[in-house]
Protein backbone atom coordinates (compact mmCIF):
# COMPACT_ATOMS: atom_id res chain seq x y z
CA UNK A 1 0.00 0.00 0.00
CA UNK A 2 2.80 2.52 0.98
CA UNK A 3 4.58 1.82 -2.70
CA UNK A 4 1.14 2.17 -4.44
CA UNK A 5 0.65 5.42 -2.78
CA UNK A 6 4.34 6.59 -3.46
CA UNK A 7 3.74 5.33 -6.84
CA UNK A 8 0.50 7.49 -7.43
CA UNK A 9 2.48 10.69 -6.19
CA UNK A 10 5.36 10.03 -8.98
CA UNK A 11 2.98 9.77 -11.48
CA UNK A 12 0.89 12.80 -10.30
CA UNK A 13 3.72 14.93 -10.36
CA UNK A 14 4.34 13.90 -13.71
CA UNK A 15 1.03 14.77 -14.50
CA UNK A 16 0.52 18.32 -12.82
CA UNK A 17 3.47 18.64 -14.80
CA UNK A 18 2.22 17.95 -17.93
CA UNK A 19 -1.12 19.87 -17.67
CA UNK A 20 0.96 22.94 -17.11
CA UNK A 21 3.35 22.68 -20.19
CA UNK A 22 0.48 22.11 -22.51
CA UNK A 23 2.70 23.07 -24.96
CA UNK A 24 4.71 19.93 -24.72
CA UNK A 25 1.58 17.83 -26.39
CA UNK A 26 1.24 20.83 -29.22
CA UNK A 27 4.78 20.31 -30.48
CA UNK A 28 4.90 16.72 -29.78
CA UNK A 29 1.84 16.38 -32.26
CA UNK A 30 3.67 18.76 -35.00
CA UNK A 31 5.83 16.65 -36.57
CA UNK A 32 3.47 13.54 -36.63
CA UNK A 33 0.84 15.48 -38.69
CA UNK A 34 3.11 17.22 -41.06
CA UNK A 35 4.27 13.47 -41.33
CA UNK A 36 0.73 12.36 -42.34
CA UNK A 37 -0.98 15.34 -44.05
CA UNK A 38 2.51 16.61 -45.79
CA UNK A 39 4.51 14.02 -46.90
CA UNK A 40 2.10 11.08 -47.12
CA UNK A 41 -0.35 12.91 -49.46
CA UNK A 42 2.41 14.47 -51.41
CA UNK A 43 3.55 11.19 -52.05
CA UNK A 44 0.39 9.25 -51.59
CA UNK A 45 -0.89 11.12 -55.24
CA UNK A 46 2.02 8.67 -56.74
CA UNK A 47 2.57 5.99 -54.81
CA UNK A 48 0.79 3.16 -53.09
CA UNK A 49 1.90 0.22 -50.95
CA UNK A 50 0.16 -3.11 -50.61
CA UNK A 51 -2.81 -2.05 -51.70
CA UNK A 52 -3.28 1.33 -50.24
CA UNK A 53 -2.22 4.91 -50.81
CA UNK A 54 0.73 5.59 -49.20
CA UNK A 55 -0.84 7.87 -46.44
CA UNK A 56 -2.51 5.42 -44.96
CA UNK A 57 0.34 2.88 -45.25
CA UNK A 58 2.46 5.01 -43.36
CA UNK A 59 0.14 5.71 -40.11
CA UNK A 60 1.03 3.20 -38.16
CA UNK A 61 4.39 3.80 -38.66
CA UNK A 62 3.75 8.07 -37.79
CA UNK A 63 1.99 6.35 -34.52
CA UNK A 64 4.53 4.79 -33.49
CA UNK A 65 6.95 7.34 -34.54
CA UNK A 66 5.60 9.97 -32.39
CA UNK A 67 5.21 7.17 -29.05
CA UNK A 68 8.87 6.51 -29.99
CA UNK A 69 10.25 10.34 -29.65
CA UNK A 70 7.66 11.22 -27.28
CA UNK A 71 8.71 8.17 -25.04
CA UNK A 72 12.45 8.50 -25.04
CA UNK A 73 12.69 12.30 -24.96
CA UNK A 74 10.87 11.97 -21.77
CA UNK A 75 13.85 10.50 -20.32
CA UNK A 76 15.44 14.11 -20.44
CA UNK A 77 13.27 14.66 -16.80
CA UNK A 78 14.93 12.59 -15.08
CA UNK A 79 18.14 14.58 -16.04
CA UNK A 80 16.21 17.72 -14.89
CA UNK A 81 15.26 16.27 -11.57
CA UNK A 82 18.58 15.23 -10.69
CA UNK A 83 19.48 18.91 -12.05
CA UNK A 84 16.84 21.15 -9.90
CA UNK A 85 17.60 18.38 -6.76
CA UNK A 86 13.99 17.18 -7.15
CA UNK A 87 15.33 13.61 -7.17
CA UNK A 88 17.14 13.73 -3.80
CA UNK A 89 13.74 14.65 -2.28
CA UNK A 90 12.30 11.45 -4.35
CA UNK A 91 15.32 9.62 -2.96
CA UNK A 92 15.27 10.35 0.48
CA UNK A 93 11.38 8.83 0.56
CA UNK A 94 10.64 5.89 2.13
CA UNK A 95 10.08 4.15 -1.73
CA UNK A 96 11.82 0.97 -3.18
CA UNK A 97 13.87 2.00 -6.34
CA UNK A 98 11.45 0.09 -8.13
CA UNK A 99 8.71 1.83 -7.16
CA UNK A 100 10.40 5.62 -8.10
CA UNK A 101 11.69 4.17 -11.38
CA UNK A 102 7.91 2.81 -12.41
CA UNK A 103 6.48 5.86 -11.18
CA UNK A 104 8.63 7.78 -13.77
CA UNK A 105 7.69 5.40 -16.30
CA UNK A 106 3.45 5.75 -15.87
CA UNK A 107 4.13 9.61 -15.95
CA UNK A 108 6.35 9.09 -18.95
CA UNK A 109 3.48 6.89 -20.82
CA UNK A 110 0.65 8.76 -20.05
CA UNK A 111 1.60 11.47 -22.51
CA UNK A 112 2.58 9.34 -24.75
CA UNK A 113 -1.07 7.38 -24.63
CA UNK A 114 -2.95 10.64 -24.35
CA UNK A 115 -0.59 11.74 -27.72
CA UNK A 116 -1.51 8.44 -29.70
CA UNK A 117 -5.52 8.97 -28.86
CA UNK A 118 -5.16 12.41 -30.77
CA UNK A 119 -3.14 10.96 -33.22
CA UNK A 120 -5.77 7.99 -33.86
CA UNK A 121 -8.58 10.56 -33.72
CA UNK A 122 -6.88 12.54 -37.16
CA UNK A 123 -6.84 8.79 -38.57
CA UNK A 124 -10.50 9.47 -38.75
CA UNK A 125 -9.98 12.47 -41.44
CA UNK A 126 -7.70 9.99 -43.48
CA UNK A 127 -10.35 7.01 -43.84
CA UNK A 128 -8.51 4.87 -41.37
CA UNK A 129 -11.62 2.82 -39.58
CA UNK A 130 -11.37 1.69 -36.04
CA UNK A 131 -13.25 -1.42 -34.62
CA UNK A 132 -13.35 -2.33 -30.70
CA UNK A 133 -11.08 -5.00 -31.28
CA UNK A 134 -8.82 -3.41 -33.46
CA UNK A 135 -8.14 0.00 -30.95
CA UNK A 136 -7.71 -2.44 -28.02
CA UNK A 137 -5.01 -4.60 -29.82
CA UNK A 138 -3.19 -1.24 -31.34
CA UNK A 139 -3.44 0.36 -27.32
CA UNK A 140 -1.68 -2.94 -26.37
CA UNK A 141 1.31 -2.02 -28.93
CA UNK A 142 0.76 1.36 -27.59
CA UNK A 143 1.17 0.30 -24.30
CA UNK A 144 3.97 -1.88 -24.69
CA UNK A 145 5.87 0.28 -27.44
CA UNK A 146 5.82 3.04 -24.66
CA UNK A 147 6.93 1.63 -21.74
CA UNK A 148 9.88 0.25 -23.55
CA UNK A 149 10.69 3.87 -25.01
CA UNK A 150 10.48 5.56 -21.81
CA UNK A 151 12.39 2.86 -20.08
CA UNK A 152 15.15 3.52 -22.55
CA UNK A 153 15.22 6.97 -22.21
CA UNK A 154 14.98 6.95 -18.16
CA UNK A 155 18.19 4.79 -19.01
CA UNK A 156 19.82 7.04 -21.05
CA UNK A 157 18.77 10.24 -18.89
CA UNK A 158 20.00 8.46 -15.79
CA UNK A 159 23.58 7.78 -17.09
CA UNK A 160 23.65 11.58 -18.71
CA UNK A 161 24.54 14.97 -16.43
CA UNK A 162 22.85 17.34 -18.82
CA UNK A 163 20.03 17.89 -20.74
CA UNK A 164 21.73 18.89 -23.89
CA UNK A 165 24.05 15.27 -23.48
CA UNK A 166 20.84 13.58 -23.15
CA UNK A 167 19.65 15.61 -26.61
CA UNK A 168 22.28 14.10 -28.91
CA UNK A 169 22.56 10.70 -27.21
CA UNK A 170 18.74 10.16 -27.62
CA UNK A 171 18.97 11.71 -31.22
CA UNK A 172 21.28 9.24 -32.60
CA UNK A 173 19.24 6.39 -31.27
CA UNK A 174 15.99 7.65 -31.93
CA UNK A 175 16.28 8.41 -35.49
CA UNK A 176 17.84 5.34 -37.04
CA UNK A 177 14.78 3.10 -34.75
CA UNK A 178 12.51 5.19 -36.53
CA UNK A 179 14.02 4.69 -40.63
CA UNK A 180 15.17 1.25 -39.58
CA UNK A 181 11.19 0.47 -38.45
CA UNK A 182 9.64 -0.10 -41.75
CA UNK A 183 7.46 3.37 -40.60
CA UNK A 184 8.03 4.28 -44.18
CA UNK A 185 8.46 1.38 -46.37
CA UNK A 186 7.29 -2.40 -46.49
CA UNK A 187 10.16 -4.89 -44.80
CA UNK A 188 9.34 -7.45 -47.77
CA UNK A 189 12.07 -8.15 -50.44
CA UNK A 190 14.60 -5.87 -48.60
CA UNK A 191 18.48 -6.36 -49.50
CA UNK A 192 19.55 -8.73 -46.14
CA UNK A 193 22.28 -6.05 -45.12
CA UNK A 194 19.29 -3.74 -44.47
CA UNK A 195 16.78 -6.60 -43.15
CA UNK A 196 19.21 -7.60 -40.56
CA UNK A 197 19.09 -4.24 -39.13
CA UNK A 198 15.28 -3.69 -39.59
CA UNK A 199 14.30 -7.04 -37.37
CA UNK A 200 16.99 -6.09 -34.70
CA UNK A 201 14.88 -2.72 -34.62
CA UNK A 202 12.51 -3.24 -31.69
CA UNK A 203 10.15 -0.49 -33.01
CA UNK A 204 9.32 -2.67 -36.24
CA UNK A 205 7.46 -5.32 -34.39
CA UNK A 206 4.92 -2.31 -33.10
CA UNK A 207 4.87 -0.70 -36.47
CA UNK A 208 4.27 -4.21 -37.84
CA UNK A 209 1.41 -5.05 -35.11
CA UNK A 210 -0.15 -1.74 -35.84
CA UNK A 211 -0.17 -1.86 -39.39
CA UNK A 212 -1.74 -5.70 -38.49
CA UNK A 213 -4.24 -4.67 -36.67
CA UNK A 214 -5.07 -1.36 -37.78
CA UNK A 215 -4.74 -1.75 -41.68
CA UNK A 216 -5.09 -5.65 -41.95
CA UNK A 217 -1.25 -6.14 -43.41
CA UNK A 218 1.54 -7.50 -41.55
CA UNK A 219 5.02 -9.04 -42.13
CA UNK A 220 5.06 -10.92 -39.04
CA UNK A 221 1.82 -12.39 -36.96
CA UNK A 222 0.41 -10.30 -34.60
CA UNK A 223 1.45 -12.94 -31.27
CA UNK A 224 5.13 -12.87 -32.92
CA UNK A 225 5.05 -9.20 -32.94
CA UNK A 226 3.85 -8.74 -29.69
CA UNK A 227 6.20 -11.37 -27.80
CA UNK A 228 9.06 -9.94 -29.15
CA UNK A 229 8.03 -6.16 -27.88
CA UNK A 230 6.83 -7.66 -24.97
CA UNK A 231 10.22 -8.66 -24.49
CA UNK A 232 12.34 -5.80 -25.75
CA UNK A 233 10.04 -3.60 -22.89
CA UNK A 234 10.20 -6.17 -20.02
CA UNK A 235 13.89 -6.16 -20.47
CA UNK A 236 14.05 -2.52 -20.61
CA UNK A 237 11.89 -2.50 -17.36
CA UNK A 238 14.46 -4.88 -15.67
CA UNK A 239 17.69 -2.88 -17.04
CA UNK A 240 16.15 0.61 -16.07
CA UNK A 241 15.70 -0.80 -12.30
CA UNK A 242 18.76 -2.32 -12.04
CA UNK A 243 20.44 1.00 -12.98
CA UNK A 244 18.05 2.92 -10.67
CA UNK A 245 18.76 0.79 -7.75
CA UNK A 246 22.62 1.70 -7.92
CA UNK A 247 21.85 5.57 -9.11
CA UNK A 248 23.60 8.21 -7.87
CA UNK A 249 22.31 11.67 -6.43
CA UNK B 1 21.55 8.03 21.28
CA UNK B 2 19.29 9.25 18.27
CA UNK B 3 22.69 8.86 15.99
CA UNK B 4 25.29 6.59 16.56
CA UNK B 5 28.53 7.24 14.17
CA UNK B 6 31.57 5.09 14.05
CA UNK B 7 34.41 5.09 11.94
CA UNK B 8 32.50 6.72 8.93
CA UNK B 9 34.70 7.30 6.34
CA UNK B 10 33.75 8.30 2.62
CA UNK B 11 36.25 8.42 0.01
CA UNK B 12 35.12 9.50 -3.07
CA UNK B 13 36.59 8.36 -6.57
CA UNK B 14 38.96 11.17 -6.80
CA UNK B 15 40.36 9.60 -3.84
CA UNK B 16 39.22 12.58 -1.82
CA UNK B 17 38.40 11.22 1.73
CA UNK B 18 35.29 13.52 2.43
CA UNK B 19 34.71 11.83 5.71
CA UNK B 20 37.82 10.94 7.18
CA UNK B 21 37.28 7.78 10.44
CA UNK B 22 34.19 9.69 11.74
CA UNK B 23 32.65 8.44 15.30
CA UNK B 24 29.84 10.85 17.09
CA UNK B 25 26.74 10.45 18.93
CA UNK B 26 24.23 12.87 19.59
CA UNK B 27 21.45 12.84 22.19
CA UNK B 28 17.99 12.98 21.63
CA UNK B 29 16.25 16.39 21.62
CA UNK B 30 19.88 18.02 21.17
CA UNK B 31 20.96 20.84 18.78
CA UNK B 32 24.02 19.24 17.01
CA UNK B 33 25.98 21.36 14.58
CA UNK B 34 28.71 20.64 11.96
CA UNK B 35 30.76 23.69 11.78
CA UNK B 36 33.41 24.16 9.19
CA UNK B 37 34.69 25.82 5.77
CA UNK B 38 33.59 24.75 2.50
CA UNK B 39 34.05 21.02 1.36
CA UNK B 40 34.97 19.90 4.64
CA UNK B 41 32.95 17.20 4.32
CA UNK B 42 29.82 17.94 6.39
CA UNK B 43 27.08 17.82 3.54
CA UNK B 44 29.02 14.24 2.64
CA UNK B 45 28.77 13.30 6.15
CA UNK B 46 25.13 14.26 6.34
CA UNK B 47 24.05 12.62 3.11
CA UNK B 48 25.49 9.48 4.42
CA UNK B 49 23.31 9.57 7.73
CA UNK B 50 20.35 10.17 5.05
CA UNK B 51 21.20 6.68 3.57
CA UNK B 52 21.83 8.83 0.02
CA UNK B 53 25.87 8.29 0.02
CA UNK B 54 27.27 4.99 0.50
CA UNK B 55 30.26 4.84 2.72
CA UNK B 56 33.27 3.55 2.11
CA UNK B 57 33.57 1.71 5.98
CA UNK B 58 32.13 2.74 9.15
CA UNK B 59 28.79 2.23 10.51
CA UNK B 60 25.93 4.52 11.69
CA UNK B 61 22.85 4.30 13.79
CA UNK B 62 19.87 6.89 13.22
CA UNK B 63 17.04 6.31 15.79
CA UNK B 64 18.08 3.16 15.87
CA UNK B 65 18.11 2.09 12.62
CA UNK B 66 21.44 0.89 10.97
CA UNK B 67 21.74 2.70 7.90
CA UNK B 68 22.86 0.44 5.32
CA UNK B 69 20.59 -2.37 6.22
CA UNK B 70 17.18 -0.71 7.42
CA UNK B 71 17.41 2.46 4.93
CA UNK B 72 13.37 2.13 4.60
CA UNK B 73 13.45 3.14 8.32
CA UNK B 74 16.35 5.53 8.53
CA UNK B 75 14.10 7.35 5.53
CA UNK B 76 11.13 7.27 8.11
CA UNK B 77 12.64 8.66 10.84
CA UNK B 78 14.12 11.71 9.05
CA UNK B 79 13.69 14.56 7.60
CA UNK B 80 16.26 16.87 5.47
CA UNK B 81 16.32 19.93 4.33
CA UNK B 82 18.79 19.92 1.41
CA UNK B 83 21.87 22.74 0.91
CA UNK B 84 20.38 23.80 -2.59
CA UNK B 85 16.10 24.11 -3.36
CA UNK B 86 14.71 20.44 -3.95
CA UNK B 87 11.64 21.51 -4.78
CA UNK B 88 9.48 21.24 -8.11
CA UNK B 89 9.40 24.97 -9.37
CA UNK B 90 6.45 23.95 -11.46
CA UNK B 91 4.07 23.28 -8.53
CA UNK B 92 2.58 25.12 -6.15
CA UNK B 93 3.66 25.12 -2.24
CA UNK B 94 0.49 23.15 -1.34
CA UNK B 95 1.54 20.72 -4.51
CA UNK B 96 5.08 19.76 -3.49
CA UNK B 97 3.82 19.08 0.26
CA UNK B 98 1.04 17.01 -0.69
CA UNK B 99 3.42 15.00 -3.16
CA UNK B 100 5.91 14.27 0.23
CA UNK B 101 2.52 13.62 2.43
CA UNK B 102 1.80 11.00 -0.40
CA UNK B 103 5.58 9.73 -0.61
CA UNK B 104 6.41 9.33 3.05
CA UNK B 105 2.25 8.14 3.59
CA UNK B 106 1.30 10.24 5.69
CA UNK B 107 -1.92 9.05 7.15
CA UNK B 108 -4.80 10.37 4.54
CA UNK B 109 -6.55 11.72 7.41
CA UNK B 110 -3.91 13.82 9.14
CA UNK B 111 -2.65 14.86 5.80
CA UNK B 112 -4.62 18.24 4.92
CA UNK B 113 -4.61 19.16 8.40
CA UNK B 114 -0.96 18.82 8.86
CA UNK B 115 -0.02 20.71 5.70
CA UNK B 116 -2.20 23.45 7.06
CA UNK B 117 -0.51 24.06 9.94
CA UNK B 118 3.14 23.50 8.84
CA UNK B 119 2.40 26.22 6.09
CA UNK B 120 1.16 28.23 9.31
CA UNK B 121 4.11 28.03 11.01
CA UNK B 122 6.23 28.90 8.26
CA UNK B 123 3.80 31.92 7.55
CA UNK B 124 3.19 30.53 3.80
CA UNK B 125 -0.49 29.92 4.40
CA UNK B 126 -1.73 32.75 1.62
CA UNK B 127 0.75 31.88 -0.75
CA UNK B 128 0.51 28.02 -0.55
CA UNK B 129 -1.46 27.88 -4.19
CA UNK B 130 1.27 29.76 -5.78
CA UNK B 131 3.91 28.29 -7.97
CA UNK B 132 7.43 27.82 -6.17
CA UNK B 133 8.50 29.08 -9.00
CA UNK B 134 7.31 32.80 -7.69
CA UNK B 135 8.90 32.05 -4.53
CA UNK B 136 11.73 34.03 -2.69
CA UNK B 137 14.79 32.75 -1.75
CA UNK B 138 13.46 32.34 1.66
CA UNK B 139 10.18 31.18 1.26
CA UNK B 140 11.40 28.44 -0.60
CA UNK B 141 13.67 27.70 2.44
CA UNK B 142 10.78 27.67 4.13
CA UNK B 143 8.63 25.70 2.34
CA UNK B 144 11.19 22.38 2.74
CA UNK B 145 11.22 23.34 6.21
CA UNK B 146 8.02 22.60 6.44
CA UNK B 147 8.43 19.77 3.65
CA UNK B 148 10.87 18.30 5.97
CA UNK B 149 8.80 18.13 9.18
CA UNK B 150 5.55 17.01 7.33
CA UNK B 151 5.93 13.16 8.33
CA UNK B 152 7.04 14.31 11.88
CA UNK B 153 10.36 12.70 11.82
CA UNK B 154 12.38 12.45 14.77
CA UNK B 155 15.68 13.53 13.37
CA UNK B 156 15.77 16.54 11.29
CA UNK B 157 18.97 17.47 8.52
CA UNK B 158 19.18 20.90 7.75
CA UNK B 159 22.26 21.29 5.36
CA UNK B 160 23.24 25.19 5.75
CA UNK B 161 19.56 26.41 6.71
CA UNK B 162 20.36 29.67 5.88
CA UNK B 163 23.08 29.85 3.38
CA UNK B 164 22.47 32.92 0.60
CA UNK B 165 19.85 34.15 2.55
CA UNK B 166 19.33 38.19 3.27
CA UNK B 167 19.48 39.02 7.12
CA UNK B 168 15.77 38.89 7.74
CA UNK B 169 15.06 35.72 6.28
CA UNK B 170 17.87 34.21 7.90
CA UNK B 171 16.19 35.57 11.24
CA UNK B 172 13.01 33.95 10.51
CA UNK B 173 14.38 30.69 9.96
CA UNK B 174 16.22 31.05 13.09
CA UNK B 175 13.26 31.81 14.87
CA UNK B 176 11.18 28.72 13.07
CA UNK B 177 14.37 26.27 14.45
CA UNK B 178 14.21 27.73 17.70
CA UNK B 179 10.33 27.06 18.18
CA UNK B 180 10.59 23.32 16.82
CA UNK B 181 13.30 22.99 19.28
CA UNK B 182 10.64 24.20 22.24
CA UNK B 183 8.27 21.61 21.16
CA UNK B 184 11.13 18.97 22.17
CA UNK B 185 11.42 15.36 21.52
CA UNK B 186 13.45 16.36 17.62
CA UNK B 187 16.88 15.87 17.48
CA UNK B 188 18.00 18.51 14.98
CA UNK B 189 21.67 18.14 12.87
CA UNK B 190 22.86 21.31 11.42
CA UNK B 191 25.91 22.09 9.03
CA UNK B 192 27.03 25.83 9.13
CA UNK B 193 29.59 27.80 8.18
CA UNK B 194 28.29 30.85 9.96
CA UNK B 195 29.72 30.97 13.80
CA UNK B 196 26.75 33.04 14.63
CA UNK B 197 24.16 30.58 13.88
CA UNK B 198 25.92 27.82 15.21
CA UNK B 199 26.31 29.70 18.64
CA UNK B 200 22.64 30.68 18.66
CA UNK B 201 21.17 27.67 18.02
CA UNK B 202 23.39 24.75 19.08
CA UNK B 203 23.69 22.41 22.02
CA UNK B 204 27.25 20.83 20.90
CA UNK B 205 29.28 22.03 18.26
CA UNK B 206 31.70 19.43 16.27
CA UNK B 207 34.03 21.77 14.06
CA UNK B 208 35.26 19.96 10.89
CA UNK B 209 37.94 19.88 8.99
CA UNK B 210 39.19 17.84 5.83
CA UNK B 211 36.78 15.33 6.88
CA UNK B 212 37.52 15.10 10.59
CA UNK B 213 36.57 16.14 13.79
CA UNK B 214 39.04 18.87 14.76
CA UNK B 215 36.85 19.61 18.27
CA UNK B 216 33.51 18.51 19.90
CA UNK B 217 31.79 20.17 22.64
CA UNK B 218 29.09 23.04 24.02
CA UNK B 219 29.88 26.57 22.39
CA UNK B 220 30.60 27.97 25.68
CA UNK B 221 33.49 25.41 26.38
CA UNK B 222 34.83 25.26 23.35
CA UNK B 223 35.17 29.34 23.84
CA UNK B 224 36.80 28.54 27.61
CA UNK B 225 38.80 26.29 26.13
CA UNK B 226 41.23 28.85 24.27
CA UNK B 227 42.06 30.28 27.77
CA UNK B 228 41.44 34.03 27.66
CA UNK B 229 40.97 36.97 25.16
CA UNK B 230 42.00 37.78 21.97
CA UNK B 231 44.09 40.71 21.18
CA UNK B 232 44.72 41.29 17.31
CA UNK B 233 47.42 43.81 16.83
CA UNK B 234 47.94 45.73 13.89
CA UNK B 235 51.95 45.75 13.60
CA UNK B 236 54.60 45.14 10.62
CA UNK B 237 57.84 43.96 13.16
CA UNK B 238 56.56 42.40 15.80
CA UNK B 239 59.16 42.10 18.29
CA UNK B 240 58.13 38.44 19.19
CA UNK B 241 61.46 37.73 21.56
CA UNK B 242 60.49 39.69 24.32
CA UNK B 243 56.97 38.51 24.74
CA UNK B 244 57.96 35.14 25.79
CA UNK B 245 55.69 36.16 28.89
CA UNK B 246 53.49 33.19 31.15
CA UNK B 247 50.23 35.21 30.74
CA UNK B 248 49.97 34.52 26.71
CA UNK B 249 49.07 31.22 25.76
CA UNK B 250 49.35 31.64 21.77
CA UNK B 251 50.66 33.79 19.41
CA UNK B 252 49.84 33.68 15.67
CA UNK B 253 51.02 36.02 13.00
CA UNK B 254 47.95 36.46 10.04
CA UNK B 255 49.20 38.80 6.87
CA UNK B 256 49.71 42.34 9.21
CA UNK B 257 47.72 40.61 11.90
CA UNK B 258 48.91 39.12 15.61
CA UNK B 259 46.68 37.08 17.20
CA UNK B 260 47.58 36.56 20.83
CA UNK B 261 45.86 34.58 23.43
CA UNK B 262 46.09 36.20 26.31
CA UNK B 263 44.76 35.50 29.84
CA UNK B 264 43.49 38.47 31.98
CA UNK B 265 44.05 40.47 28.83
CA UNK B 266 42.85 43.94 29.92
CA UNK B 267 45.33 43.56 32.95
CA UNK B 268 47.92 43.17 30.60
CA UNK B 269 47.67 44.83 27.27
CA UNK B 270 50.04 47.70 28.70
CA UNK B 271 52.86 45.51 28.95
CA UNK B 272 52.11 43.93 25.93
CA UNK B 273 52.37 47.45 23.74
CA UNK B 274 54.94 48.30 25.35
CA UNK B 275 57.33 45.72 24.30
CA UNK B 276 55.65 44.44 20.96
CA UNK B 277 56.67 47.48 18.93
CA UNK B 278 55.21 49.97 17.49
CA UNK B 279 51.59 49.12 16.41
CA UNK B 280 48.80 50.56 14.34
CA UNK B 281 45.86 50.12 15.69
CA UNK B 282 45.00 47.25 18.63
CA UNK B 283 41.74 45.35 19.37
CA UNK B 284 40.87 43.07 22.28
CA UNK B 285 37.80 40.64 22.17
CA UNK B 286 36.74 37.43 24.09
CA UNK B 287 36.64 35.06 21.51
CA UNK B 288 34.95 33.85 19.38
CA UNK B 289 33.92 30.66 17.57
CA UNK B 290 36.50 31.79 15.07
CA UNK B 291 38.69 32.41 16.82
CA UNK B 292 38.30 28.56 18.33
CA UNK B 293 38.22 27.11 14.37
CA UNK B 294 41.71 29.29 14.33
CA UNK B 295 43.03 27.55 17.29
CA UNK B 296 41.79 23.92 16.33
CA UNK B 297 42.29 23.96 12.44
CA UNK B 298 45.37 26.32 11.95
CA UNK B 299 43.29 28.30 9.45
CA UNK B 300 40.56 31.18 8.93
CA UNK B 301 37.40 30.61 8.62
CA UNK B 302 35.37 33.07 6.09
CA UNK B 303 32.00 33.44 6.33
CA UNK B 304 30.10 33.99 3.25
CA UNK B 305 32.40 32.53 0.46
CA UNK B 306 30.05 32.04 -2.50
CA UNK B 307 29.86 28.56 -3.40
CA UNK B 308 27.05 29.06 -5.30
CA UNK B 309 24.02 30.69 -2.60
CA UNK B 310 20.78 29.49 -2.33
CA UNK B 311 19.22 31.91 -4.46
CA UNK B 312 21.71 31.78 -7.06
CA UNK B 313 21.06 28.32 -7.68
CA UNK B 314 17.34 29.14 -7.93
CA UNK B 315 17.47 31.72 -10.67
CA UNK B 316 20.20 29.25 -12.51
CA UNK B 317 17.56 26.61 -12.43
CA UNK B 318 15.16 28.57 -13.46
CA UNK B 319 16.75 30.17 -16.60
CA UNK B 320 17.61 26.41 -17.91
CA UNK B 321 14.24 25.17 -17.27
Amino acid sequence: MRELTGLYALWLREFIVFRRERSRIASALFMPLLWIFIFGTGLGSKVSIAGMDYRTFIFPGILSMAILFTSLFFGVYIVWDRKIDFLKEVMVAPLSRTTIFMGKVIGGITDSLLESAIILVFGLFIGISYTPYSLTVAYLFIILLAIGMVSMGLIIGSLMESPEGFGMVVSFVAFPMFFLSGALFHVDDLPAWLAFLVFLDPVTYAVDGLRGTLLGVSRFSLALDLALLALFSSSMVIIGTQIFNRMKV
Amino acid sequence: MIIEIEGLTKVYENKIRAVDDVSLDIEEGEVFGLLGPNGAGKTTLIHILATLIKPTAGTARVNGYDIMREQDMVRRSIGIVFQDPSSDDLLTGYENLKLHALMFNVPQAEREGRIRRLLELVGLSKRATDRVRYYSGGMRRRLELARGLLHSPRVLFLDEPTLGLDPQSREHVWGYIEELVKGGGLSIIITTHYMEEAERLCDRIAIIDQGKIAVLDTPRSLKEAIGGEVVRLKIKDPNLEDLDLNYIKKADRRGDYLYLTVEEASKHLQEILKRVGEVESVELRTPTLNDVFLHYTGKEMREGTPEGGYVERIIQARERR
